[in-house]
């Protein structure tokens, strides 16, 4: 299979799912090109939306197609849907627990093009503090392609986070994709690597250079951060006794956080956080070249790990 | 509608607006100013327009409503109470932590609520997507959404309703609860929205302007609307907030203040309301 974005292969799986799910529709805010959710529309026009520039809306008109019972997966730019359309998601998804699900993409630094207006460093801590969100980042394209019918099954609002771009592949665990569970993808002692979306693959490939230095890394892949797989960690802490974590986010509120919290209250073990340190982030060539620019390269992954060793007791 | 109808639905406003008072007085929080003003308004809906099974709050096909303005909710529970979605006695610890019904309406603790609300702006968008569905759905049901004129400052009404205009939403209908009062003041001082029904009109809705306090006019109005077929409908209800209580008319104070037990007194007698003591 030629390697897709992860956005194409979303869109894909969205079109598919509205073959077979009548329930569904899907909305955009006039980025159907861009998070091609416009295959879906080119299929089934009748049950697809464009509300035009304007997030907070489509969030809302979500909101009543779901109150009458359709399954609505709503399209757009992470960074707009987790600020600008933060309070209708707060207010008529979470507390109105509607079945809305929030498709957001260009998460990231993946729309490495356009520079930190659309950079989506803050999305993950804007949406797991709300109450009633789930919050699923898939690992690579098929993943992603995976993940669309198990989040239009899911009874309740998702935030699924979509990146613009490929990403590694990463190595399959033979275990199924489950709502709440993390997987282990590489089995190890010496330390555990927590990783999400895009730095899972990133992860592996430091794993296998932390393997020629005879450091013997656990890989856990978080998908949902929330809810938090918290006994998959508590588990590889107290078997490794070291974490490193691993985002493309802000290293405020995210996976590293979260990780944090459970560690603090559950097994205190040393914790490094790989993450962006709090800074917006430049225009790039390439999403390469920015990730690792932004802290957040394998050589970032290994020096993490390195330094939680030497914390380790 | 007949005129003992009209007599009717003109006592039940009476009644609704005593009630609210003696909620949000015994609570020791609400709003009163914007709950008299929507009286008829919500007395037409529940008692004579709306297709509702309070037997069945869930009913798939029936009438859509969304009280966007959701700090009436006072007036809200009272007609939900007084329609016999639920006891009025449950109204008695409003406020409590134990009481099932919020401040503001929340649709999965109260039944006859279609939509959580309380934060301004929400319910126009909303509806469309109400309509939107029961287009997809091919039901029969149509969606009213209440909201004030200070609402209306909110830019998100004007999203939705150039979006209700693009896909044609006949199905839908909102009401503003035009008292030109909000919480600072005036509108017309504190965000001046004139030409309001030009607002309407240019965004693609059919505008209908009447008295928001007769009976018969709120009745016509959603009867009219129910007879477009090509566009959405907003009655412009020309209103006075406090409507019923002398001192409380057109006075933003009493938007979100509570009458104490000589100004309910006063209030409950003006509205024709024997009181004992």
């Amino acid at each position: 299979m030629a390697e897709i974005s992860m956005r194409e292969a979303y869109g894909r799986a969205l079109a598919e799912l509205g073959a077979v799910n009548p329930r569904v529709v899907a909305l955009d805010v006039d980025t159907s090109t861009s998070t091609l959710s416009n295959f879906f529309g080119h299929r089934f026009p009748e049950r697809f939306f464009n509300i035009g520039i304007a997030e907070p809306c489509m969030v809302d008109v979500a909101v009543g197609l779901a109150l009458a019972g359709q399954i609505p997966f709503i399209n757009g730019f992470a960074s707009l849907l987790s600020l600008r359309a933060l309070e209708q998601i707060r207010t008529c998804v979470c507390y109105g627990r509607t079945n809305v699900k929030i498709a957001a993409s260009y998460a990231g630094l993946s729309d490495f093009k356009d520079g930190a207006t659309h950079y989506s460093i803050t999305d993950l801590a804007n949406l797991r503090a709300l109450p009633g969100m789930t919050v699923i980042v898939p690992a690579d394209a098929d993943e992603a392609a995976a993940w669309v019918p198990i989040v239009a099954e899911f009874d309740g609002p998702v935030y699924f986070r979509i990146s613009r771009a490929g990403t590694l592949a990463v190595p399959s665990s033979g275990s199924p994709l489950q709502v709440g569970k993390g997987r282990t993808l590489r089995a190890g002692n010496d330390l555990t690597l927590v990783a999400i979306g895009s730095m899972v693959g990133r992860c592996a490939l430091a794993a296998e250079q932390l393997a020629t230095l005879g450091i013997d890394a656990r890989l856990l892949e978080i998908h949902t951060l929330k809810p938090l797989d918290s006994d998959l960690i508590l588990q590889a802490a107290s078997e490794t006794g070291a974490l490193v974590s691993a985002e493309e986010h802000n290293i405020i509120g995210g996976l590293g956080s979260a990780v944090a919290e459970v560690l603090s209250e559950g097994c205190p073990v040393p914790l490094e956080r790989v993450a962006i340190h709090d800074h917006f982030c430049p225009t790039g060539r390439n999403l390469d070249i920015l990730m690792d620019t932004c802290g957040l390269s394998v050589k970032e992954i290994i020096g993490a790990s390195q330094r939680v060793l030497g914390r380790k007791k | 509608m007949t005129p003992e109808e009209i007599v009717e639905l003109e006592e039940i406003s009476r009644r609704l607006r005593i009630d609210s008072l003696k909620l949000i007085h015994r609570r020791g929080a609400g709003h009163p100013g914007g709950a008299l003003s929507a009286a008829e308004i919500l007395a037409v809906l529940y008692f004579h327009a709306l297709h509702i099974d309070p037997a069945n709050p869930s009913w798939n096909d029936r009438d859509r409503f969304i009280l966007s303005k959701g700090h009436a909710s006072a007036l809200l529970y009272s007609a939900l109470a007084r329609r016999g979605f639920f006891p009025f006695s449950e109204l008695d610890n409003w406020g409590e932590v134990d009481c099932p019904h919020q401040g503001h309406p929340d649709r999965l603790k109260t039944p006859g609520v279609d939509m959580t609300s309380g934060i301004l702006g929400h319910g126009v968008a909303i509806g469309v997507g109400l309509a939107l569905a029961a287009r997809l759905q091919k039901l029969s049901y149509r969606t009213y959404v209440l909201l004030g004129d200070g609402e209306c400052q909110a830019g998100i009404v004007w999203e939705g309703a150039v979006t209700a205009a693009k896909y044609h939403l006949a199905n839908l209908t909102a009401i503003v609860d035009n008292n030109d009062v909000q919480l600072d003041g005036p509108v017309h001082e504190i965000m001046p929205l004139e030409p309001l029904a030009g607002k309407w009109v240019a965004c693609g809705w059919r505008v209908i302007e009447i008295n928001g306090h007769s009976i018969q006019q709120v009745s016509e109005a959603l009867e009219f609307s129910r007879e477009i077929h090509d566009q959405p409908t907003v009655i412009l209800a020309h209103t006075t907030k406090g409507k019923g209580v002398s001192f409380m008319e057109n006075q933003s104070y009493w938007h979100g203040n509570v009458p104490n037990a000589d100004q309910l007194a006063q209030a409950l007698a003006e509205l024709g309301e024997v009181t004992h003591g």
